[in-house]
């Protein structure tokens, strides 16, 4: 698979209070999620962002509340990917669960600027700015979690799963 | 080469397996999972679409309305009453309606539900209170908690430790919130990012539960997984009396400690005797100072609440600050027992006529404004001082306003004065 879009940047600690702020949390759908998407770090994300762009950002994205209306926010709003030196846990394993493609790479997070298009090959997790050569490798999925994004994320791992039993 | 008490549980828990290491994937079977209105809908969508007639146990899953009821307006009211549609249509016992119902990571320990050595999931971040249980408790997904629901296991990497040993005797007005919030400002809100915290050390073992509870509740503040206190004769008595008390169906449990030479990825160690008072000021919850540098910060609302510290010894300790006191003038004072034990206990001890004497609010439970929900929304501008757990921007209303953490003796005396105040200075 391979993405490209227009990097949307971010600092650290992006929480999942300004992905998606709970006062639209009395509703789980994604279309309607994906209305309010990072409003609370940049209130006008949702006006810039068109599909296929791509989330940028430091260290530790998505901490804080559990809440998986943050990664269905952002793949209902159409981004593409997102790319973050590091990811709070519960985030990371959402947006596995779910389908949405994270990319850890330190460099290419650093590197990677707003308005800038980003390249990403998803199966070799090789990511480069559109007309560089320079690649950033992101860290490699173990095992274990490429099974459950192959499969489509986790509950078509367990359907999978289940024919097995 | 010995195992942490983490490892242990999880080695205990897990499927085809007979040797556990951190970094390690692992299938566990889990003793319980836990959802609540926000974060259900999504899971029980997910575990109609997978087709299974029956969850993997009726008695061990857990459904708490606590997020945003009573019903804050319609779209919530119909959240809540999914839930409670769910736990009849699949015969699931413990789902608390409103009246019994209180903020989950308080009403769980309260019922005795959770037991030392269990493996808890909760599709909540704070589902990591529970580790003051010597229980390995962790916050996951929807997704996660449809999968628990359906076959009773998750997917887990097995996480390293790092050992958070405090010694010394805490200072008057010094409690679990000040420990925690002072290691959280140490480590940082990523310190302990994918890692297992385990406190120990002659502070811990003297301290009581409830402050137990609040330190494990913030592991998830500095990017941990889970916190965790191993289970000693406080925890034993603490377990017992609430499975007696609500006649629980499983009474027995073994606790588990962590072996002698158990390998830690790095030990930490406090000496707490001179702490003072921790605040952590806007936005993340490691900007921890000590309350004297952020004395005259003038406050316009006070909450003391939630999972954090919305439990009787909180509300007494508020009580004591506020006895005889009035809470000044375009300051407001809410305050929320987390369950309705809690509020019956404060009301028998006189702690709720207190607070509403000195001019607080007294509300049913609920999370409310913690997260911004409701009951307690800040307006632009607007600073409160608040016994929760988060201050990132826009946690408790406008994107704009300002939240400062702090333990419910310090956020009564600021309550009092108007401004970030020791109770020393009443």
């Amino acid at each position: 698979m391979k993405l490209k879009g227009k990097v949307h940047k971010f600092g650290n600690d992006v929480n999942t209070d300004e992905i998606i702020p709970a006062r639209y949390l009395n509703t789980s759908d994604p279309e309607e999620l994906a209305l309010y998407c990072m409003e609370d770090a940049d209130p006008d994300f949702m006006k810039k962002a068109v599909k296929g762009d791509i989330i940028v950002a430091g260290e530790n994205f998505g901490c804080g509340s559990s809440r998986e209306h943050a990664p269905i926010s952002i793949k209902a709003a159409g981004i593409s990917c997102v790319i973050a030196e590091s990811f709070a846990r519960i985030f990371y394993r959402n947006c596995i669960n779910i389908g949405l493609p994270i990319f850890t790479s330190v460099e290419a997070a650093k590197e990677l600027k707003t308005g800038d298009v980003a390249e990403v090959d998803a199966n070799k997790g090789e990511i480069r700015k559109e007309g560089r050569k320079t690649v950033y490798l992101s860290e490699v999925f173990p095992k274990f979690i490429k099974e459950i994004i192959s499969s489509g994320g986790l509950m078509a791992y367990a359907r999978k799963k289940d024919q097995e039993v | 080469m010995g195992y942490t008490v983490t490892e242990k549980i999880l080695l205990a828990h897990a499927k085809g397996v007979k040797d556990i290491a951190p970094g390690d994937f692992i299938r566990a079977k889990i003793d319980l999972c836990l959802g609540n209105d926000i974060t259900s809908p999504i899971a029980m969508r997910e575990f109609r679409e997978l087709g299974k007639k029956k969850v993997f146990n009726q008695k061990r899953v857990v459904l708490v309305p606590d997020h945003f009821l009573p019903a804050k307006d319609m779209k919530s009211a119909n959240q809540a009453h999914s839930l409670k549609e769910f736990a009849r249509e699949f015969g699931i016992s413990n789902y608390f309606e409103l009246g019994e119902m209180g903020v989950e990571h308080v009403l769980l320990p309260e019922r005795g539900l959770i037991l030392p050595g269990d493996l808890a999931i909760g599709a909540d971040s704070h589902t990591c209170t529970h580790g003051a249980l010597g229980a390995f408790a962790t916050g996951m997904g929807s997704t996660d908690f449809a999968y628990a629901m359906a076959f009773g296991e998750c997917w887990l990497k097995v996480p390293e430790t790092i050992q958070v040993r405090f010694t010394g005797k805490p200072r008057k007005w010094v409690g679990g919130k000040d420990l925690i919030l002072h290691v959280i400002a140490d480590l940082g809100v990523s310190g302990a990012l994918y890692k297992s915290l385990e406190f120990t050390g002659d502070t811990i073992e003297n301290l009581p539960m409830d402050d137990r509870f609040t330190m494990c509740n913030m592991a998830i503040e500095a990017g941990a997984k889970s916190g965790i206190i191993q289970a000693d004769k406080i925890t034993e008595k603490y377990v017992k009396a609430a499975v007696r008390k609500y006649k629980q169906p499983r009474k027995t449990f073994k606790s588990v400690i962590s072996d002698k030479d158990a390998t830690y990825s790095e030990v930490r160690e406090y000496n707490i005797s001179k702490l003072e008072p921790v605040v952590a000021a806007p936005h993340l919850p490691s900007n921890g100072k000590s309350v004297s540098e952020l004395k005259d910060i003038k406050v316009d609302q006070v909450v003391i609440g939630s999972c954090t510290n919305g439990r009787i010894s909180d509300l007494k300790l508020a009580a004591a600050v506020l006895k005889n006191k009035k809470v000044a003038p375009d300051v407001r004072l809410i305050v929320i027992p987390a369950t309705q034990a809690i509020y019956l206990e404060a009301v028998k001890e006189g702690y709720a006529e207190t607070i509403v004497k000195s001019g607080g609010v007294f509300c049913t439970p609920t999370c409310g404004p913690c997260l911004g929900g409701h009951m307690g929304i800040l307006h632009a501008g607007e600073v409160a001082i608040s016994t929760t757990n988060r201050n990132f921007v826009g946690r408790m209303g406008h994107p704009k306003s300002f939240v400062y953490l702090s333990n419910p003796a310090i956020a009564a005396a600021s309550a009092v004065k108007g401004k970030i105040s020791h109770p020393a200075d009443l």
